[in-house]
């Protein structure tokens, strides 16, 4: 589509794509020019060795936030040798019209063709992308597969955590990259940049081979996979003794030496998240079994004090926020969370920036956290994931919360004036019966109950959202079967007629849930294997597009490329599903190594389904899940023996009319 | 236990005590901004840019930020108004610059004023347009615009979200006048495999139209869709609009600038 690339300066697509904005919905979210975005300019285009186009392969009102994406684009934009530009998914109606009028796909930051960039960055923060990956691959004119591309063409490389089993895209990248992105990024671009100034020596495969031998890499191609009679994998083998056997993932042990984002993108369009964020740490050692997150991102290692306070104070100024989210994967974990919320509360009283706490446990200690950050006057919902109904599924998933300690927890809540409370649960868990998630019901009813006791209110609300358990690679849960759609739908109608059993509390539950087809096809990609990518394509060449998003989203469409692509070779949609596996067969990502044991998986396993559970080694010893000896890798938590630092006020706006004076 | 009443009881907002009138543009490609990202964008500016901003009271505060009749998405503007309620004077200078550093290039502040006399709605009943459409002949347009003038009524119909919107563009229609420009200043014609091969790009017809405020607004995709109703006129490319003036309009059709009463700016 893009024809012979040159290396000189790429002109922009902009003109074209105009033409074609009047006529699609919400054009401004092609139009980049967001506050803080970098744009290079022809010079430095022509200058620098490595260019990256960072995609990601959703709606821009949903990638645009992803913090990932921002890290990645500021810490390569800060390089003297590379630049990054942005794109993300264009809907529909505007990939009719780029068809059309023969427009390729773009970045929105200099409207360049994807193709015309060195590297291609790929974020997939889940499966359900994969679709729009080929959708972008197509239009950019860069072949689909991975073997029919040249020195011409974009290296594609994926990454996010679905990167921890690439293989049902393992056609269509070249090299995949496990875990923290921050220093890799800056190793590819050298390994890129060295090729390249050596005339391209050895072509795209000896590039490929150096990626390969660059650690965090994994490039699909330099291995072969080989089936057994079972359908299982034979065997995972290098096919050449320059790259490793196993990869190992990237860990970025210290995090206040990467304080990024420093300047958040700012939208001018609508996105999901209408907020800076400052990441205050990343892992977790919660050691809930259906996270992967949990288990892929360890150790934890913490933000100091003082580093969370200057890139909060950074991203408000640069960003002019209103509210500043503070991540993690449970942040009331840190270790200083005390002394964080109370110093920003202090440091932003009386202005009109809030704090928020996304992620966060059922107990009292969260309460006093949640009067501090709303001291700004918003104290709208409460949110919480006991993730199980029942106490015996809370402790097959490791999720410790007793129904005693949530009613006391939503009841202070409520007398502190809170008026609703979010629940999150999942159905389809492993070792699950219909009671399990019917319980959800009496919690949600307790809930109202307590609430109406505590507030003398009749008006709370407590809202049940219940997402389909997905088992995902790298988890104890790896082996589970997942439960089919028919079961959980079956289960989530129990639960709805268990909720409104008693109108008098159950009117004022809402009860929000997912179907479960999706879910099993977010399952075939997580557990899939390379023969899964024949699916993929097939899907997509049916038109599948947007699978995250339901109006866009056809189960009959998977079904049926499943049965045509995977049958023939002896396994199907079940097959990789709602089979459970054994302890010695073959999976997947084994060659792909999280720093997590693989017996100390499977034992973990096994205490699940004898419903044991398992501590967090932040407060307890060791239990040698195998990361941190395996990674070189330590818990980094505080005290970080800093402080929150005092900051000038941000309130010195333009100078007064009248008493100009004061200053 | 007390009942909280959070934005009340925390942050009691201080009154307003000036209010500013700002005239901005919206320009380039962020011409593609909705109504709602502009207002996303200058809320963010505004406090990015530390202007003491009034809030209004109660559970949820929002910047005091009062918006006059804004243009559509995918249309220019040299004359989008707004006003800002303030919790301490400010000299409008100040402000202007202060805003214009803090918004995203293409949303330009052009002037600003202390609030005096009558509502700014009241000092606006009518816009000026100017429609640019490349690949099309000045004569073809000319023709066009005959035509509806001529015409006592042209109807077109609009998708609202409301349902199917019925307006009148002939009624609504103050003055046209058609001018040719072959290469004019400002942007250089499109380029790119999506323009170059059909479109002719020296060719070039500009219409101006001042049309007065009703409900719904016409538009100038509005007056675009009568051209097509009375002459069958089909721009070639999408047609580039921006608003040049918004004000009271006078006898001779001629537009009053809402931010000086009496001072006219878009002598034709």
């Amino acid at each position: 589509m893009t024809g012979e690339l040159s290396t000189r300066t790429t002109p922009s697509v902009f003109p074209a794509l105009e033409a074609l904005l009047p006529r699609v919905a919400k054009p401004v979210q092609y139009v980049g020019g967001e506050l803080n975005a970098q744009r290079a300019d022809d010079a430095t285009w022509d200058a620098v060795a490595v260019r990256w186009a960072l995609l990601y392969p959703d709606a821009y009102e949903v990638g645009l936030p992803n913090q990932g994406v921002q890290i990645l684009y500021e810490v390569l934009n800060e390089r003297a040798d590379a630049l990054a530009e942005r794109a993300y998914a264009v809907w529909p109606d505007l990939e009719a019209l780029m068809r059309e009028h023969a427009v390729p796909a773009f970045t929105v930051d200099g409207h360049r063709p994807l193709g015309a960039f060195d590297v291609v960055g790929v974020s997939f923060a889940t499966e359900l992308g994969y679709t729009n990956l080929l959708t972008a691959l197509d239009l950019a004119g860069i072949p689909l597969h991975a073997v029919d591309r040249d020195e011409r063409h974009p290296v594609v490389v994926g990454g996010g955590h679905a990167a921890f089993n690439p293989e049902p895209i393992a056609d269509f990248i070249d090299v995949a990259v496990l875990g923290d992105g921050e220093e890799v990024v800056g190793d590819i671009t050298d390994v890129v940049a060295a090729w390249k100034a050596e005339g391209r020596s050895g072509g795209r495969g000896e590039l490929l081979v150096r990626l390969a031998a660059t650690p965090g890499c994994y490039v699909p191609s330099l291995y072969r996979v080989s089936y057994g009679v079972d359908g299982a994998i034979a065997e995972v083998a290098p096919t050449t003794p320059r790259v490793p056997r196993t990869v190992q993932k990237r860990t970025t042990v210290d995090l206040d030496t990467w304080p990024y984002p420093k300047k958040p993108l700012v939208p001018m369009a609508e996105t999901v998240h209408e907020r800076a964020s400052v990441e205050i740490f990343r892992g977790c050692t919660r050691g809930c079994r259906f996270c992967q997150a949990g288990m892929i991102t360890r150790p934890v290692r913490e933000r100091s004090l003082q580093g969370i306070g200057e890139m909060v104070d950074t991203a408000v100024r640069a960003s002019g926020f209103d509210e500043v989210g503070l991540l993690s994967l449970s942040s009331a974990d840190h270790s200083e969370i005390a002394q964080i919320t109370k110093g920003l509360a202090d440091r932003y009283h009386g202005t009109n920036v809030a704090l928020s706490l996304p992620s966060t446990r059922v107990d009292a200690f969260n309460i006093d956290l949640a009067n501090e950050i709303s001291r700004n006057g918003r104290r709208s919902g409460l949110t919480f994931a006991p993730e199980g109904g029942s106490e015996r599924i809370r402790r097959v998933i490791n999720k410790m919360v007793s129904e005693d300690d949530l009613i006391r927890t939503v009841s202070e809540a409520f007398a502190q004036g809170w008026r609703q409370v979010k629940l999150y649960f999942m159905c389809g868990l492993p070792t699950e019966e219909d009671d399990d998630v019917v319980q959800i019901a009496g919690m949600a009813h307790r809930v109202i109950q307590a609430g109406r006791a505590a507030s003398g209110r009749n008006d709370v609300r407590c809202t049940i959202s219940i997402g389909g358990f997905v088992p995902k690679p790298h988890t104890p849960f790896q082996w589970a079967a997942q439960a089919h759609p028919d079961v959980i739908d079956a289960r989530l109608r129990k639960l709805r007629e268990a909720v409104n059993a008693n109108r008098k509390v159950g009117r004022n539950v809402g009860m929000r849930y997912h179907e479960g087809q999706p879910s099993l096809v977010e399952g075939l990609l997580a557990r899939g294997d390379r023969r899964v990518g024949a699916v993929v394509e097939r899907v997509w060449r049916e038109g599948g597009r947007f699978d995250g998003w339901s109006e866009h989203f056809s189960y009959g469409r998977w079904v049926a490329a499943c049965a045509a692509e995977l049958e023939p070779q002896g396994v199907s949609l079940e097959w990789f599903t709602t089979r459970e596996r054994g302890r010695d067969e073959v999976l997947p990502w084994d060659h792909l190594d999280s720093g997590l044991e693989r017996d100390w998986l499977w034992d973990d396993w096994q205490d699940a389904l004898d419903g044991r559970e398992q501590d967090d080694c932040r407060w307890t010893p060791c239990f040698d899940c195998g990361v941190c000896p395996s990674m070189g890798t330590d818990i980094e938590v505080g005290p970080s023996g800093t402080t929150l630092l005092p900051i000038t006020p941000i309130n010195t706006g333009p100078r007064p009319h009248a008493d100009a004076g004061d200053g | 236990m007390a009942r909280v009443k959070p934005g009340e009881a925390a942050n009691p907002a201080p009154p307003t005590v000036q209010r500013i009138r700002v005239r901005f543009a919206k320009r380039g490609r962020l011409r593609f901004l909705s109504h709602r990202d502009v207002a996303r964008s200058v809320e963010r500016a505004v406090r990015r840019a530390a202007i003491p901003v009034a809030h209004s009271h109660g559970f949820s505060p929002h910047p005091r930020l009062s918006w006059i009749g804004a243009a559509p998405t995918g249309s220019a503007s040299e004359a989008e108004y707004l006003e800002i309620g303030l919790t301490r004077p400010l000299d409008p200078a100040a402000l202007a610059s202060a805003l214009d550093a803090a918004l995203p290039d293409g949303l330009d502040v052009l002037a600003a004023v202390v609030a005096a006399g009558p509502p700014l709605a009241d000092l606006i009943d009518a816009s000026e347009w100017r429609i640019e459409l490349r690949g099309l002949q000045p004569g073809e347009l000319r023709r066009a615009v005959a035509a509806l003038e001529a015409a006592d009524s042209v109807v077109v119909e609009r998708v609202t979200p409301s349902g199917r919107r019925q307006i009148d563009v002939r009624k609504a229609l103050v003055r046209t006048e058609v001018h040719h420009r072959p290469e004019g200043p400002g942007e250089p014609p499109p380029t790119g495999p999506a323009s170059s091969s059909r479109v002719e790009a020296t060719v070039c017809a500009i219409m101006t139209a001042v049309v007065r405020q009703t409900t719904p607004a016409v538009r100038p995709d509005d007056v675009l869709g009568a051209l097509d109703v009375v002459a069958g006129l089909t721009p070639p490319v999408p047609a580039k609009a921006t608003r040049m003036a918004q004000g009271l309009l006078d006898d001779r059709g001629r537009l009053a600038d809402p931010l000086g009463p009496g001072r006219v700016t878009n002598r034709v």
